[in-house]
């Protein structure tokens, strides 16, 4: 069975809880005990629906305030396949939320009103969907059943959304009418549209390929962390943990050790249950050399004719996250980057996107909470990096606050400063 | 693509907590694992031993002992800790209770889940430790639900749910100061029948009261309790001896038991696939008290 991640996200209005709820309920992992819960805590707030949403807002504040703060994780599955779905709220720190959710995710679901086609939230779903580059982005057009299965209605909204989406940049991407309230094409196929002959939203999910999604191409294993167990039995045991990034190795292969740049052999790929021929992603193994080399965490197996940059110039696109600070010109802050921490200044802001128009707002100096902007950034020593739309892994680094040391930045590296 | 290079969801998922176990020892300088001696500390365990081969677990274990655990838990507890040859940590809530910290609950349904915290919180504190690492799953509960992989807690060990880092891709941050520390949950992806299905496919040693096994019982508010010293009957209770098992391991007296004939762990995943009860729902007294009985003692400092 494949593990396959997704993420969903949504306003109150959309029908994404209700879609959410019915992926639970027909697949049978809503329990007894938490349908009770949520139809009493229903009926205390006098709702006349059992309010699924519910079933994923966990905090008290949540309950209270009748809104969902933060990125809930849920799980399914099917006998095919295991699913984790990070579901984030449509309305506060939405964008914060959503880069957090796609930034795993190997499908999004993006919900669309029938009535209403693609509107401003659509739009930024999708964007942030195809900015995060992930693989696979499903368009639940949903109510149909409030337009009487109109099969023109449907078509319509597909034909908006896909002109629109001939500006972002997704590969694969899906549409499937749907009434999540009523069940008709999220689990089982709707007798109310005999003109869909396509899967059902959870076939779907059951069908998308993602393996092949993972770069297979250029090996690169960035070294976590040593293992050196000086005990009799293994006394001059040295190996390099970590998990794979992309690209496959296999035991005999000629490898890089960078920054060092010293070239030797891939001696064995050991694991727990004994050694392996090959690691693919994203196997966590520990990888032993032929020679005895300096070796450390933060630095990165590759092979010889297939190495990352190395650099300390960055371009960037980076999603602004703290409420507390702004990122401004001139800016000092941590950066973690693969398995390395070092700091970065920030060295040119060129522009903030507009997400909703997709328009590039330049003469900008700072951006601010839920702001996505490139910059250029310049870090106190060299990283080891790809472009982000080749590989996730070592193009994605998350920026740190050097005295809160809170999370305020995501990043995707475009290439090298220009 | 070669069907080789495709991994199946529970290889997936022990490569990730192997990752994050790795990382959480590689950034920090005092980690500890709390170990309950329960089915999710048991493959927590597991996978420290996998993350750091050949090499010993490179970190002691913590085990709270509220002096109301089921001997066969404490049984196991020092079998698995002599295997590893890992360092053990006791901290006894009765010391505790003994020296005034914490004061012991009254009535019916007493507990001593809650007087954990503050014995917890003191060893975090004299220890030193910086990361924690803890069980807890997101499938089990709805404030686990939205909590981080590596879970910042202040000075005071307190959990500030709206204040969370956020987390991307599997770059995980963490940085503190010093009296603060990391709680880091490994295995937060995992679901029950992950846990279930990895534990017969690497015979993980569990407790024995998992699996069927006749037992004294009798039954309050729905669930059969197990009789002993450490819960106080009331006149109307009769005891019975039934063929039971239990679904989660926590206190004597807060922890419920259901019939059961499963002495397998295949035949524990035929009847988890069939039941229509979450593990706490179905076990937890401490849970059933309140909405956000968890999440407050979250905020406190609980694991």
């Amino acid at each position: 069975m494949e593990l396959v991640r997704l993420a969903t996200t949504g306003s109150v209005d959309d029908g994404k809880s209700t879609l959410i709820g019915r992926l639970l309920h027909d697949t049978k992992q809503i329990f007894v005990d938490q349908m009770e819960a949520i139809e009493e805590a229903s009926r205390q707030r006098g709702t006349d629906y059992v309010d699924l949403a519910l079933l994923t807002d966990g905090l008290r504040a949540e309950r209270e305030q009748g809104i969902t703060i933060d990125v809930a994780y849920r799980y399914f599955s099917t006998p095919k396949r295991s699913f984790i779905l990070a579901d984030t709220p449509g309305h506060i720190q939405y964008t914060r939320n959503m880069v957090t959710g796609a930034s795993t995710a190997d499908v999004a679901l993006i919900l669309v009103d029938v009535r209403n086609g693609v509107i401003e939230q659509t739009r930024r779903h999708s964007f942030i969907a195809s900015l995060i580059e992930v693989p696979h982005l499903v368009v639940c057009v949903n109510k149909m059943d409030l337009v009487d299965w109109s099969q023109d209605a449907y078509d319509e909204v597909v034909a908006e959304f896909r002109d629109f989406a001939t500006r972002l940049n997704i590969s694969d991407l899906r549409f499937v009418p749907v009434s999540a309230l009523t069940g008709d094409n999220v689990v089982d196929h709707s007798a109310n549209m005999a003109w869909y002959h396509g899967p059902s939203v959870l076939e779907l999910l059951e069908e998308i390929h993602i393996s092949s999604d993972r770069n297979l191409i250029d090996v690169r294993f960035p070294v976590q962390y040593v293992i050196r167990p000086h005990t009799m039995e293994h006394q001059d045991y040295r190996g390099y943990a970590g998990q794979v990034a992309s690209g496959v190795l296999k035991e005999g292969d000629e490898i890089v050790v960078l920054p060092s740049g010293y070239e030797t052999t891939i001696a064995s790929i050991d694991t727990f249950d004994g050694p392996v021929a090959e690691a693919v992603p994203p196997m966590s193994v520990v990888i032993r050399l032929a020679d005895d080399l300096d070796v450390s965490r933060g630095d990165m197996i590759a092979r010889p004719n297939n190495q990352p940059h190395n650099g300390q110039d960055l371009d960037v696109m980076v999603c602004w996250m703290s409420d507390d600070r702004s990122l401004r010109v001139g800016n000092k802050l941590a950066i973690k980057h693969t398995s390395n921490w070092a700091r970065v200044v920030v060295k040119e802001c060129n522009y903030r996107l507009d997400i909703n128009s997709l328009h590039r707002v330049e003469d900008v100096d700072e951006l601010t909470l839920n702001e996505i902007g490139r910059f250029q950034l310049r870090s106190t020593r060299p990283l080891l990096f790809d472009e982000y739309r080749r590989n996730r892994a070592t193009g994605s680094f998350i920026l740190v606050d050097e005295a809160t040391n809170d999370t305020v930045g995501a990043g995707m590296i475009l290439g090298r400063s220009q | 693509m070669s069907p080789r290079y495709k991994l199946s969801q529970v290889d997936a998922l022990e490569a990730e907590s192997i990752h994050i176990m790795r990382e959480a020892v590689a950034e920090s300088e005092r980690p500890v694992l709390l170990f309950s001696g329960g089915k999710d500390s048991a493959v927590v365990l597991h996978l420290a031993r996998k993350a750091f081969h050949p090499a010993r677990v490179p970190f002691p274990v913590m085990h709270i002992d509220t002096g109301h655990n089921f001997p066969e838990v404490i049984d196991f507890r020092d079998r698995q800790v002599d295997r590893l040859g890992a360092e053990l940590i006791v901290v006894s809530v009765q010391d505790a209770i003994d020296q005034g910290r914490v004061v012991e609950e009254r009535g019916r349904n007493a507990s001593r889940n809650r007087l954990q915290i503050e014995p917890l919180v003191s060893a975090i504190e004299e220890h030193g430790f910086d990361v924690v690492f803890g069980g807890a799953r997101r499938d089990e509960e709805k404030a686990r639900a939205k909590e981080r992989v590596f879970s910042f807690r202040d000075e005071f060990s307190q959990w500030d749910p709206k204040a969370q880092r956020p987390e991307l891709w599997d770059l995980y941050n963490s940085r503190i100061r010093r009296g603060e520390h990391v709680r880091v949950f490994p295995i937060s992806n995992w679901t029950e029948s992950d846990i279930w299905g990895y534990i017969g496919a690497q015979e993980i040693e569990l407790p024995s009261i998992y699996f069927a096994h006749r037992r004294r019982v009798f039954t309050r508010d729905g669930m059969l309790m197990a009789e002993s010293d450490h819960i106080a009957m009331t006149g109307d209770e009769d005891v019975e001896e039934r063929t039971v098992r239990f679904r989660t391991v926590g206190d004597m007296p807060v922890t419920g038991a259901f019939e059961s004939t499963a002495t397998t762990v295949a035949e524990i995943l035929e009847e988890i696939s069939a039941t229509r009860i979450t593990e706490r729902g179905a076990s937890r007294a401490d849970d059933r008290m309140a909405e956000a009985a968890m999440e407050d003692r979250k905020r406190e400092g609980y694991f």
